[in-house]
């Protein structure tokens, strides 16, 4: 089978293909930070291009006398492409049965593109999505750097959710330093902060690279809806004598129904 | 008791398996539920009682195949198998058969990827830290 991929043209033997896309796998799904605490639909194919909004826009005027017109409004959805090369010596090499192959490009792009769907979701992409601190009417309260004050700024990120009516449980995103500043911290006592925040949160604690700071989201459904078009794949794009030129590549939108259920918090 | 479903501690285990776990155990109730609909289907005279556990069994149809759908797309090599199986017509044990050889004596998809849309199948990753 052929498709927009065009995997099968690449000068990769099926073993290597596996290695690949085991690869790609490890390394986007622990920095896929979004996708664990937002609704995910789909995927619903490359050839999906929209999302139904269920609004509709006037339209100035109408083909003759005698009609009236409206115009369905719908969501583009984006495509994200990182691009990187393969030597293919080391294909060779992984065919051989090396087992420390060099895919260093892969997983750099694997990083940069779950960044990159980080950011859209909690931050936005200018004219494309509105993020979810974007979209959130409440203040933005300041993190810091001072761990002790973590407890109590997440309960009240939690408290304003409750206020506006958003029940939970809620989960936490947090940049690359601020996970880092709470896993390594203990309270006084010992207890760990990471332990702490999730007793106030009752969900989960998701290490999100490329957010900054932190955001705290309702999980009760309905509220953060990621639709995909085509879920994230490697597809092939040249080759010469030395490398392979390949691409991890996906197509989404991303919209908030109710802007009330997220709380940023600055770095 | 609610925690029959696990075989290991559940402490132990990855809320991704716990999930796993949890739609195994409803695709087995849903199951259970066709068979004994059934049954009682078999031995019902009542035409207005035989319809409403006719419409009861179709509900568990639905169940059970989103349950299944749910397990197949988690689990590749499980897709794999059952894409040479399932809807074929045929010698249904030849196509098991074939199907496991090509799954997994073949060690899996290359090429052509380990799903349909050749994507890397991640999805949702709700449930998992």
């Amino acid at each position: 089978m052929t498709n927009h991929l065009l995997r099968s043209n690449a000068p990769i033997s099926d073993a290597a293909w596996r290695l690949l896309d085991e690869e790609a796998q490890e390394r986007l799904t622990p920095a896929l930070a979004a996708r664990k605490l937002v609704d995910f639909s789909g995927p619903h194919g490359w050839d999906h291009s929209a999302t139904n909004l269920g609004r509709i826009e006037p339209l100035a005027s109408a083909p003759c006398d005698g009609v009236s017109g409206l115009q369905r409004r719908v969501l583009p959805l984006v495509e994200v492409r990182a691009d990187f090369e393969v030597a293919r010596a080391e294909l060779r090499d992984a065919d051989r049965g090396a087992a420390d192959a060099d895919l260093e490009g892969l997983d750099k792009a694997a990083h940069q593109i779950a960044v990159a769907e980080n950011i859209a979701v909690f931050h936005g992409w200018q004219g494309a999505i509105a993020g979810i601190d974007e979209a959130s009417p409440h203040k933005q309260v300041k993190l810091g750097d001072i761990t002790d004050k973590y407890p109590g700024l997440v309960a009240g990120a939690v408290e304003r959710l409750l206020c506006s009516g958003i029940t939970g449980p809620y989960g936490l995103a947090l940049g690359r330093e601020q996970y880092r500043r709470v896993v390594e911290t203990a309270e006084h006592g010992g207890y760990p902060l990471l332990d702490h925040l999730g007793k106030i949160l009752e969900g989960p604690i998701v290490w999100a690279p490329g957010v900054k700071g932190a955001v705290v989201v309702s999980l009760r459904g309905g509220d953060f809806l990621f639709e995909s078009g085509q879920d994230l794949s490697i597809g092939y794009d040249s080759h010469d004598a030395e490398v392979v030129r390949l691409y991890l590549e996906e197509s989404f939108s991303f919209r908030v129904a109710t802007p009330e259920a997220g709380v940023a918090l600055k770095p | 008791m609610g925690f029959d479903q696990y075989h290991e501690p559940p402490e132990e285990l990855p809320a991704a398996t716990r999930t796993f776990a949890r739609l195994c155990a409803s695709l087995t109730e849903e199951a259970e539920a066709i068979g004994w609909y059934e049954q009682r289907i078999a031995v019902e005279k009542d035409p207005e009682a035989l319809a409403v556990m006719h419409d009861a069994q179709g509900e568990e149809f639905k169940h059970f195949s989103m349950d299944l759908e749910f397990l197949l797309r988690r689990t590749p090599s499980w897709r794999e198998v059952a894409q040479g199986i399932l809807f074929q017509p045929g010698d249904i044990v030849e196509h098991g058969e074939e199907a496991e050889a090509e799954a997994f004596e073949g060690g899996g998809p290359g090429a052509e990827g380990a799903y349909e849309d050749g994507s890397l199948g991640i999805g949702s990753l709700r449930g998992t830290s």
